[in-house]
């Protein structure tokens, strides 16, 4: 995840990402961003500056790039009125149902393995309209079968009040489309360095793979100035860890 | 009336043994001083709120023993990554975890607030959160056919406890939008508040800063505790997180004797600053 793709070129692996993510965001209203999610966010502060500030973006836990004045329920509310077009959600492990635990491993009263919480998946899953996965590792330990506990399920029966669901999901390795009528990933693209085996040698579920499956474009050269310029400075004041890491920013005081 | 004390161990004696208390997340005011306060005296059994999750302080309290339920969507440490005394903890099964999702920890505190026995949410239906509170109840919506939602009870803190950047001698406590702490204070049978300071007049005159302040009315008791937030920092003021201390934290608390030893230098050891 730190190093560049050094056989493209100088382009970081987090520059595709947020490259992909903000093209699936391109001409929404509103896009929200939760807890630990820096790829997310940028990508969302991005899309805003590339829609001349049409696009409205909410970080949670930014003082600059969040508007909500009534407190942390707001954003939950917003989402139930459908005021929020797209979120993020990330898991432990996520399943081929796109089914995502954000909890635990094993017995949840005593975990092999316990994570921070579901946060607010358990809602926002099934009322945001495009909800785009992400999980930056890509193996068969996060990858799998059947998730450990359900924190929000992927899909649900016809008389749950459901207009939100997945949309994507990105991981490090690949993207994936999501088939709402059957119920199933669809690999859309691969990232550089990455093959269509690649992909199936590290995926715990099955998923379907179209005759042709195309390399993850990368960011153009206006892009990628936008990135590391405007957008570096934005995302650090929220996730300044990253912005060092990533575009070798240090957050000004 | 409420209460001005001028003492932190006087506010941190009416958090007693067993008391359920609501927290604000590490971005809104968390009451730092006071908890270390609480944990100096030794306090058991309490049962933490994340309003909706909570990071370093819980993780404080839980560490030090004081906890015994968490009910919370989340516990972390943000970039610093999982909260290490939870996670043993939870591991051990030496506190108990009552997973929630954000929007139903603000549900049940919105029924509390307007004395209502519950709120009804959506999402929710298919997941393991609800699978495993029967505290929570599936119902019909009465005003259409076949739709589930979800009844949360109200949800009742013994104690809201935060920090905010300033009060008035009145009681009345400014918090901005940190519209959460409104809530809390709403639900909660007591508010306890420390503040970075207290200041001259009635923060009410002003319908500019009335507008984002907690009347008296539902504020128990406070004291005056300068950088009372550290090491997060507080909304509305120059008080910025201290990166370098939570990195410390997070890995000295990896180990129990490296918590032992985070507690000895920077719990008890403040006493006397504090």
């Amino acid at each position: 995840m730190s190093a560049t793709l050094s056989s493209q070129s100088d382009v970081r692996l987090e520059e595709i990402l947020i490259h992909t993510i903000a093209g699936m965001l391109d001409g929404l209203r509103h896009v929200a961003v939760g807890a630990s999610s820096p790829v997310p966010g940028a990508a969302a502060l991005l899309a805003r500056a590339r829609s001349g500030e049409r696009t409205r973006v909410s970080v949670l836990g930014s003082e600059d790039h969040n508007f909500f004045t009534d407190g942390g329920k707001e954003l939950f509310d917003c989402a139930g009125q459908g005021r929020i077009d797209a979120f993020f959600l990330s898991g432990a492990q996520i399943d081929g149902n796109a089914n995502i635990n954000l909890v635990s491993i094993g017995d949840p009263d005593l975990p092999k393995a316990r994570f921070p919480g579901s946060f607010g998946s358990g809602y926002l899953y099934y009322v945001v309209p495009r909800v785009i996965l992400f999980r930056l590792e890509h193996t068969k330990r996060t990858l799998v079968e059947q998730v450990d506990f359900i924190s929000a399920p992927g899909f649900s029966e016809p008389n749950v009040y459901r207009p939100g669901g997945p949309f994507a999901m990105i991981t490090d390795r690949c993207l994936f489309d999501v088939d709402k009528e059957r119920r199933r990933f669809v690999l859309k693209s691969v990232h550089p360095g990455e093959t269509v085996e690649s992909i199936a040698e590290n995926t715990g579920f099955d998923y379907d793979v179209p005759a042709e499956v195309p390399t993850t474009p990368l960011p153009d050269a206006e892009t990628l100035a936008l990135m590391r310029g405007r957008i570096a400075g934005e995302i650090a004041e929220i996730y300044p860890g990253f912005a060092k890491r990533v575009f070798g920013l240090e957050k000004a005081a | 009336m409420t209460e001005l004390l001028t003492d932190l161990d006087a506010l941190a004696a009416k958090v007693r043994d067993g008391a359920k208390i609501a927290l604000p997340p590490d971005y809104s005011g968390c009451a730092n001083a006071l908890w270390r306060a609480v944990i100096r005296r030794g306090v058991k059994d309490l049962h933490l709120i994340g309003v909706p999750v909570f990071g370093y302080h819980g993780d404080l309290l839980i560490g030090a023993g004081c906890v015994a339920v968490a009910e919370t969507s989340a516990v972390t440490l943000g970039e610093h990554g999982l909260a290490p005394r939870f996670t043993a903890a939870v591991k051990a099964g030496s506190i108990t975890v009552k997973d929630a999702t954000c929007p139903a920890i603000h549900a049940g505190l919105q029924a509390a607030e307007r004395g209502a026995p519950f709120s009804v949410m959506r999402g929710l239906i298919g997941s393991d959160i609800l699978a495993r509170r029967d505290d929570w109840k599936v119902i019909d919506n009465p005003f259409a056919e076949n739709d589930p939602v979800v009844a949360i009870p109200a949800l009742t803190p013994d104690l809201a406890v935060f920090h905010a950047a300033k009060a008035d001698r009145h009681g009345n406590v400014w918090i901005g939008v940190r519209r959460e702490l409104m809530v809390m204070a709403h639900a909660a049978r007591d508010t306890l508040v420390t503040v970075e300071e207290i200041v001259d007049g009635d923060l009410m005159a002003d319908p500019a800063t009335k507008a984002g302040t907690i009347p008296g009315l539902y504020v128990t008791a406070m004291v005056e505790a300068k950088r009372g937030s550290w090491p997060q920092g507080l909304p509305a003021t120059d008080l910025a997180v201290d990166q370098a201390h939570l990195a410390r934290y997070a890995e000295m608390a990896r180990t129990e004797e490296g918590f032992a030893a985070y507690l000895a230098e920077f719990v008890v050891g403040r006493e006397a600053a504090e």
